[in-house]
């Protein structure tokens, strides 16, 4: 039997971002003893990256937003492709999941009469994003630290001991869940310290472990962002959808080398900045869509009004949302009229006065100058596409966030449906906020439900062991480095933000052979603290979403959102009423299946014109006139 | 642009360990963390460093580059000479895991210590009404990205480990002035942070603020602001009088 540390608890939160985070509350308030597992130091998550804000209708700005208007502006940002029901509760919960977080602490901006100030955004037809400066996603994530460290003292107060109901395992890997014939029994893994295994005997597990930006080559993700949920998921026997749709975000930084793919927030252009080629041309004004016409401004005129106006004028085009930025500088770039580092400019200098640009934007100011010499408030940043959000994710129940597996719960960037085939920037830290509760609430009523605990199977842990421990055993294989290495530069030129099917074909090939590679790895050192062994096995799960991500693009016959086909440039209403769904075959390998949308309720399709519904749905699907 | 940089990196654990000497690649536009990572790929694959934004948010990858503290990610290359020795160890003031990997629990058991954000009680949800000027002070100090660096440098528990026990340091000063300036925070503070925290055994020698990449004035804007709070309250007679002559509620 492995010699192992064990705990149990009735729920194990992996991940410990913005969703990981609220969803440990969510679980602890409703009197579930919960543990939060984490890769990293706890309060270093991810989430910390977000910059532009959290995206709910409170009008504080605007008293004319409201919960539709956001569900209507989050469907036509993905392109309408979207769960609706999550679309919905995200719309109708954003505002109290905000508010929520000023009683943990919360510090945003404020309106002169003093409520949360709201900012402009791609996509968002109303100021709507609350905010800190440019450094959002660091309050959000301090704040729930801060709330878990009071639930803890609540805890001391009552038993003498901090971590009697909530306790943190930082720089702990999970490498499988264990389960107990169809349903969740635990999760097995590492302390990456020691290198020790540790098993968590729980019924209830919510994956709140972001993306998988770190398959690309160019990203704005951090190392953790290897898709260990979405994998985890797999081999437990759920299903991911949208597994397609990746968010190139358009603005990261191209120069220098070190820093390229590193975000450069969408703030900049909701304050004001604008992208020009290099001919000194304002090029976004040729990319509109015709989806998007009415809505956007065709004169500079017009568009510069908008700042000061935004009733009686139309958006700037810099505000499409992403996918059709990303595409647009991709394109400036292909046609010659790219910056000398290959990507396009963006230009607040000559839009802002300096002090402005430093107080509304100042970890851009700090980036750019500490990392590139460059100062914004003189100078042109240059810009180009980097991964940045994977749509796709788990396949969840949107009200409890259930996943197909009795016991598994998905939250945050590892769930897949509400952001359908484009998220909107400022739809994230809301997402994680209302989802992550979601994810705690139900995890809560399904362990409150269960007759008989399911049973960790000692073969199972024995297995999971074996498995973890593979990369010491062979000697003369590859490096891990060189594999990922390898892996990011396949994904980043066959698979990346346009796509054709010989590419993706070849995608594939190579996935295969990266597969046999894998299991042949060597893995120098010993198991404490050992960087090379992590990667080795993060590297499994890069590899099956990587294979996901390839056999869904190659599927999808059709462009929409985050995934643009060279050989199918349209948008097609057939393949808008359909889901490719991800599932793991025995042998390991991937499997794609085709799966019906839901048609979306009658009330929230009222919300939309005949107009723009036509543009999106079927001749069947449309209302009745 | 691309010349062979001379490292010298700390390799070891707890038991101990040494310095060792590497020749890596660098190139044009890198940061420290860049070479790092080149070491990692091609030389020392069990090399430990805590990393991961690579962009100056996180505050995961201190470490002392020629004995200053700093983040690794935000730490360019081009401000050495080419034939310069980078030399790169762990943060000294707390316990070596492995490498540039350090035992940080200290900072965490300290923020536990702290009482959090009390709530105003009558004020609800979505009705909290703050202005900017009012929150800006504290929001200075939300900019902390726990990097540690400012503890890691502070002498009075650089050189003492002794005063661990009973100095939280200058993060954790700075987060009880970021509650106590907190326009709707309903708790008393002051006291706590003389008597359970130490704000006494800071001489405001100001290496914290030095140190200190995302250049919070924590000496300036916190510490001193603190202990003016504090001594306003020790010694104003009227205080002392109210104190005297009206138990507060336990």
């Amino acid at each position: 039997m492995t010699e192992l540390e064990r705990h149990s608890y009735d729920v194990v939160v992996i991940g410990a971002g913005g969703a990981g985070l609220r969803a440990a509350i969510e679980a602890r308030e409703q009197g579930k003893r919960t543990a939060i597992i984490c890769k990293s130091l706890f309060g270093k998550a991810h989430t910390v990256m977000a910059e532009g804000g959290a995206a709910a209708a409170m009008g504080n700005v605007n008293s004319k937003d409201n919960w539709q208007v956001h569900f209507g502006d989050t469907m036509r940002g993905g392109k309408f492709l979207n769960n609706w029901r999550m679309a919905e509760l995200h719309a109708q919960e954003a505002p109290d999941r905000v508010w929520e977080l000023e009683t943990y602490g919360a510090l945003f901006d404020r309106t002169p009469d003093g409520r949360i100030s709201q900012r402009n955004f791609g996509g968002h037809t109303y100021p709507r994003l609350a905010h800190v400066g440019d450094r959002t996603g660091l309050e959000l994530i301090r704040t729930l630290q801060q709330k878990i460290v009071s639930l803890q003292q609540e805890d001391f107060e009552a038993t003498g001991d901090y971590e009697a109901n909530l306790k943190v395992y930082a720089e702990c890997t999970i490498t499988e869940l264990m389960k107990d014939g169809e349903a969740v029994s635990g999760a097995f893994g590492y302390w990456r310290e020691s290198g020790r295994f540790i098993l968590f005997d729980a019924p209830a597990v919510i994956l709140a472990t972001g993306g998988v930006g770190k398959s690309f080559k160019v990203t704005s993700n951090s190392w953790e962002y290897t898709g260990d949920g979405h994998a985890l998921a797999m081999r437990a026997g759920a299903t991911l959808i949208n597994m397609e749709f990746i968010q190139f975000h358009p603005t990261g930084m191209v120069w220098p080398p070190s820093v390229k793919g590193i975000l450069v927030t969408e703030s900049v252009r909701g304050d004001g900045g604008v992208l020009k080629n290099s001919e000194g041309k304002r090029f976004m004004f040729e990319y509109v869509p015709d989806v998007f016409r009415a809505q956007y401004a065709d004169t500079e005129e017009e568009a510069d009004r908008w700042y000061k106006d935004a009733d009686n004028n139309r958006r700037p085009p810099e505000l499409l949302p992403r996918d059709e930025v990303a595409r647009a500088i991709n394109s400036e770039v292909k046609a010659g009229r790219g910056t000398p580092h290959g990507g396009v400019f963006l230009d607040v200098s000559t839009r802002l006065p300096a002090e402005e640009i430093t107080r509304r934007l100042p970890s851009m100011h700090h980036q750019f100058k500490e990392l590139a010499d460059v100062d914004i408030t003189k100078e042109p940043m240059e810009v180009g596409p980097t991964c940045h959000y994977v749509m796709g994710g788990v396949e969840v129940d949107p009200d409890t966030a259930s996943s197909v597996v009795p016991g598994l719960f998905a939250a945050g960037e590892v769930a897949g449906g509400m952001h359908g085939s484009n998220r909107l920037g400022g739809n994230s830290l809301s997402d994680l906020l209302v989802f992550g509760r979601r994810a705690g609430m139900g995890a809560s009523t399904y362990v409150d439900s269960l007759q008989e605990r399911p049973k960790i199977d000692e073969a199972d842990v024995d297995t999971a062991a074996t498995e973890a421990l593979a990369p010491f055993e062979l000697e003369g294989g590859e490096n891990p480095y060189s594999i990922h290495q390898e892996l990011q530069q396949s994904m980043n030129d066959l698979v990346g933000i346009i796509r054709k099917e010989e590419e993706m074909e070849q995608a594939l090939g190579r996935l295969a052979e990266f597969r046999g590679r894998i299991a042949k790895m060597t893995v120098e050192g010993h198991r404490q603290f050992n960087p090379g062994w992590h990667l080795a096995l993060d590297l499994r799960n890069m590899l099956t979403v990587s294979e996901c991500v390839a056999k869904a693009a190659l599927l999808r016959q059709e462009s929409r959102g985050g995934h643009t086909r060279d050989d199918f440039p349209g948008m097609n209403a057939e393949w808008r009423k359909k889901l490719l769904v991800c599932k793991l075959e025995s042998d390991g390998s991937v499997d794609v299946t085709e799966e019906q949308q839901i048609p979306m309720r009658p009330d929230l399709l009222e919300l939309f014109e005949l107009d723009e519904l036509s543009k999106y749905l079927t001749e069947e699907e449309l209302p009745a006139k | 642009m691309s010349y062979k940089g001379k490292f010298r990196v700390w390799r070891g654990d707890s038991e101990g360990g040494e310095l060792k000497d590497y020749e890596v690649e660098v190139n044009e536009g890198e940061v420290v963390l860049d070479v790092i990572h080149r070491l990692q790929a091609t030389q020392t694959p069990d090399m430990a460093v805590r990393w991961n934004c690579k962009a100056g948010k996180c505050g995961s990858c201190s470490a002392e580059i020629n004995g200053m503290p700093k983040l690794m990610c935000m730490c360019r290359m081009n401000t050495f000479e080419e034939d310069e020795v980078v030399t790169v160890t762990p943060m000294r003031t707390f316990p070596v895991i492995k490498d540039l990997v350090t035992d940080v629990s200290f900072n965490y058991q300290k923020a536990r210590e702290i009482p959090a954000f009390k709530p105003p009680a009558d004020v609800k949800p979505g009705e909290y009404r703050m202005q900017q000027v009012d929150v800006e002070r504290s929001q200075e100090f939300r900019k902390c990205i726990e990097c540690f660096l400012c503890q890691d440098t502070c002498h009075v528990i650089r050189d003492h480990e002794e005063n661990k026990e009973s100095f939280s340091g200058p993060r954790f000063l700075m987060r009880i002035a970021e509650l106590d300036m907190h326009p709707l925070d309903a708790a008393d503070r002051q006291h706590a942070a003389q008597e359970q925290h130490g704000l006494g055994f800071c001489n405001i020698t100001k290496c914290c603020t030095e140190v200190c990449p995302e250049h919070i004035k924590i000496t300036d804007n916190a510490l001193i602001p603190m202990k003016e709070r504090v001594a306003d309250r020790k010694y104003d007679p009227l205080v002392w009088l109210g104190n005297k002559i009206r138990r507060r509620p336990a």
